[in-house]
């Protein structure tokens, strides 16, 4: 259940993000398309890691073979809009697919084996070089507009993604679906029991969790112009999608919003100051996020917090 | 009488060499209250599995409302009206006792919206007495509260037959006395009642009719006083020796 | 390249692969943590081998206990301090967590070690026996191998440490009520299970050139290994090791070197759905 203020919130936020194009520089623009990108990846995650509470560790996979698809088609002529089409269809039929045999596995099979799968896809994609141009990589026709214009363009496409994420998070947590998710998420053989069709219900949320990574996957594609297998299919990307949707709150609705906000401002911030230690201060993100925020950032009590802090300051009179 | 519910033929279930169910056939009557008993390891449990497609059989039929329903998924068994509590509760632990209720309303009863499912969700809660703590997670409740949760939750899925795994383990006296008083008024509703336990005091009180497992076959089958005075059942849960010896004290 | 000589390669490959994976099938099977940092550990063993040889001199074959006891150490601490906090949280919490440790430990190898790959060249000469070619260092990584894959098994049977390690495993509840400090033999499992990666990964760097690049792979093969072979067990790590040391060379020829790595994935991906409990599926850690 969402507030009227999330709501607004999260409203502002995308106006925020999208009017970046009138007022800031193109490092900006980037960042506000990058943290577009991410909140569609972690939306999507949140369908079978949050709701569900399956260790899904496979949002690579989508995403690599979304900007695959994607690419591929478009190098044969395919226009650009239709090639995000047959990506996000080829990575839902993907995931159906996939999510029939793997969804079987629990905990620490399913983890692994949804680790797995990013690997096959890119050993396959990087050897496969008739196709997907192997490890060369592959070159996506570029939009021939000024780059403004292009960095625009982009900023939108993916903010519609990201509103369309967020409308179907609304949507399922509100629906029979999230709730027998949820149902399945705490108890799966009580779910069975209580009359939840789990197979069914899992592999919707894990095409779910696919099918707008493919599309973003595409669109990135189609933006940066280039991909190659090892950018493609990151391992990274798929650890860092669940830890910003951990890091807001797995199976909220904004939370995965509200953490990938937070992650990429803090790797801006990062990345700009201390290039060398970049991946450990994420590690020691995790870390943290770990320890001392279990539930996410919508989850921690503010009130309490701010009632703790004036009764400290009433208490903290001299003796 | 042509108004049986449910019936068994010739079901076994063989685990690896074991049989844990072998044979057994009975049927259960729209409405009727009946015990099923044995001692421990017996196959009980697992003949409920098997009724509700948690486990398949090995061999044999299940029939229920005329239909062959041997191969059903255990979401299936639930939303045709077969619904069951666990020996040990099964809660979803970190929602609230009326959500746990509605899960049970909005998936295994009549399709309907989550808010209907909630409204329904309190009529049950209040029928079993958890009305008032509707709210709390079902992980804060004490035991034999979480047994009335798991009674709520199976009603809620408007069942024709329930079948009630061990719903009295664990509790005192006082506290059966009350869940007996339930489960007679569930079978005021026309709910036909499959009454797991090894109480006997539990199940001589309110079954209309007793069947006995023994090694997974069915021993007796019939009126509860004369099934407990089948020498086969004495049998089962004193042992030979100490049934012989019961038997010759009864002559002598 | 004939079948003998495919076959002596996947069997080297196939005992370093053993050695690499069993510590991690160790702290899977007990510890129920899937522990991203095991390919770091594993090429902190073959740097620390390799740094220790390059500038100070010392052999690698001293250097091995020193490896040992070092990511041991490491180890110890970091379930001691970090993981046992979160030991029963979901796979979620755990893998999560030992991934963000591995970056930094990761982090920390690329600033101070470079990601260069580095490779200890003894130059020991080789053997050839009935036309199979076999570089003797090859043959010491082996037999080394092995060897400590067989002190871990009789350490897990004959041990004091090994036997609490093992009713740990079973349940460990009833081993706390035996008197056992679930979290001390924790933190020891996790200690022993870097202690065979580092060493293993020491015993590649005499093999092959190890770098930062290649956390990834091992960590990888450690989970071909474990599901292969089934989890937490010695012996299983060893079928699954010489398994997937046998496919990957096979598969080599068969396929062409590039898709070996792809191929042993497959064979993961299919066990995992038809046979999760691994080619042995033995129940307790022994």
């Amino acid at each position: 259940m969402m507030s009227r203020l999330g709501l607004a919130l999260f409203a502002l936020w995308i106006v925020v993000l999208a009017t970046t194009p009138f007022y800031a520089d193109n490092s900006i623009v980037r960042t506000a398309i990058m943290l577009a990108m991410y909140s569609v990846l972690a939306f999507s995650w949140n369908f079978i890691g949050g709701f569900t509470g399956y260790p899904s560790f496979s949002t690579a996979a989508f995403f690599g073979l979304g900007s695959y698809a994607g690419a591929i088609a478009q190098t044969h002529g395919v226009p650009m809009g239709f090639a995000w089409v047959i990506a996000t269809v080829f990575v839902a039929a993907f995931a159906a697919g996939l999510g029939m045999i793997l969804l079987r596995l629990r905990g620490h099979y399913f983890a692994i084996g949804s680790i797995g799968v990013v690997e096959v896809c890119r050993l396959v994609v990087s050897s496969w070089s008739g196709v997907t141009g192997g490890g060369n990589g592959l070159n996506v026709p570029l939009l021939m507009w000024a780059p403004d214009t292009v960095g625009a363009f982009f900023l939108w496409v993916m903010l519609g993604l990201m509103v369309i994420a967020f409308a179907l998070t609304a949507f399922v947590d509100n629906h029979r679906l999230g709730f027998g998710l949820k149902c399945i998420r705490q108890n799966e053989d009580a779910a069975d029991m209580v009359g939840v069709n789990t197979t069914f219900y899992k592999v919707s949320a894990y095409i779910l969790s696919a099918f707008l990574c493919g599309t973003a996957g595409a669109v990135y594609a189609s933006w940066i112009g280039y991909i190659d297998p090892t950018d493609s299919f990151q391992i990274l990307l798929t650890v860092k999608v669940p830890v910003m949707a951990l890091l807001g709150g797995a199976g909220t609705v904004l939370g995965p919003a509200v953490g990938t906000a937070a992650f990429v401002v803090m790797e801006e911030f990062v990345w700009a100051n201390f290039l060398n230690w970049n991946r450990a201060i994420l590690g020691i993100i995790i870390v943290v996020l770990i320890f001392f925020l279990p539930g996410g950032l919508l989850k921690i009590s503010y009130r309490r917090m701010i009632n703790r802090l004036k009764g400290r300051e009433s208490a903290g009179a001299p003796v | 009488m042509s108004n049986e519910i449910l019936r068994l033929e010739a079901v076994s279930k063989a685990f690896g060499g074991i049989r844990a169910v072998n044979d057994v056939s009975f049927d259960l009557r729209q409405g009727e209250i009946v015990g099923l008993i044995g001692p421990n390891g017996a196959g009980k449990t697992t003949l409920v599995n098997l009724i509700t497609g948690v486990h398949r059989p090995s061999s044999g039929k299940v029939i229920f409302q005329g239909d062959d329903v041997t191969r059903q998924k255990p979401y299936m068994a639930a939303r045709s009206g077969l619904a069951r509590t666990f020996q040990i509760v099964q809660p979803f632990p970190e929602m609230s006792v009326l959500d746990n209720v509605a899960a049970g309303a909005l998936f295994g009863g009549d399709p309907e919206g989550l808010t209907e499912a909630r409204e329904h969700a309190r009529e049950h809660l209040a029928f079993v007495g958890l009305d008032k703590i509707a709210d709390q997670p079902a992980s804060a409740l004490t035991l034999p509260n979480r047994k009335r949760l798991e009674l709520a939750k199976s009603l809620a899925m408007s069942p024709k037959v329930l079948m009630l795994d061990e719903v009295n383990a664990g509790l005192n006296t006082g506290e059966i006395d009350a869940a007996l008083d339930l489960i007679r008024a569930i079978s005021d509703r026309g709910i036909t009642i499959l009454i797991i336990e090894h109480l006997m005091k539990v199940v001589m009180t309110v079954s209309q009719r007793l069947l006995v497992l023994h090694h997974g076959a069915l021993i007796a089958d019939g009126e509860p006083t004369a099934v407990v005075n089948d020498e086969r059942v004495v049998e089962a849960y004193l042992g030979e020796k100490f049934a012989k010896r019961l038997k010759e004290a009864g002559h002598a | 390249m004939d079948l003998g000589q495919v076959l002596a390669n996947g069997i080297v490959l196939g005992a370093l692969y053993a050695c690499l994976a069993v510590g991690f099938s160790l702290v899977w099977g007990v510890l129920n943590v899937i522990n991203m940092l095991h390919g770091s550990f594993i090429i902190l063993g073959g740097y620390l081998t390799f740094f220790a040889w390059h500038l100070f001199g010392v052999h690698p074959l001293l250097m091995l206990p020193v490896v040992g006891a070092l990511l041991f150490c490491l180890g110890y601490f970091l379930q001691a301090v970090f993981i046992n906090k979160v030991v029963t949280a979901p796979v979620l919490t755990t893998l999560t967590l030992t991934f963000g440790l591995d970056m930094i430990l990761y982090n920390f190898m690329t600033v101070y070690f470079s990601a260069t790959p580095r490779q200890v060249t003894l130059d020991l000469g080789s053997i050839d026996l009935f036309g199979i070619y076999l570089p003797n260092e090859r043959l010491l990584g082996m037999a080394l191998a092995l060897l400590l894959t067989g002190l871990l098994f009789v350490t897990m049977r004959s041990s004091s440490i090994g036997r609490a390690i093992v009713a740990v495993r079973m349940d460990r509840f009833a081993a706390a009520l035996m008197g056992i400090k679930v979290n001390r033999i924790y933190a020891i499992t996790f200690g022993i299970g870097a202690l065979m990666a580092g060493t293993a990964g020491a015993l590649f760097a005499l093999v092959y050139p190890v770098t930062t690049n290649l956390t990834g792979i091992f960590l990888g093969k450690a989970f071909v290994v474990c599901v292969i072979g089934g989890l937490g067990s010695v012996p299983g790590a060893l079928v699954g090791g010489l398994a997937l040391g046998l496919i990957e060379s096979i598969s080599g020829v068969v396929f062409g070197p590039q898709h070996s790595l792809t191929v042993g994935f497959v064979v993961m991906l299919v066990l995992l759905v038809f046979r999760p409990t691994g080619l042995v599926g033995v129940k307790g850690y022994e």
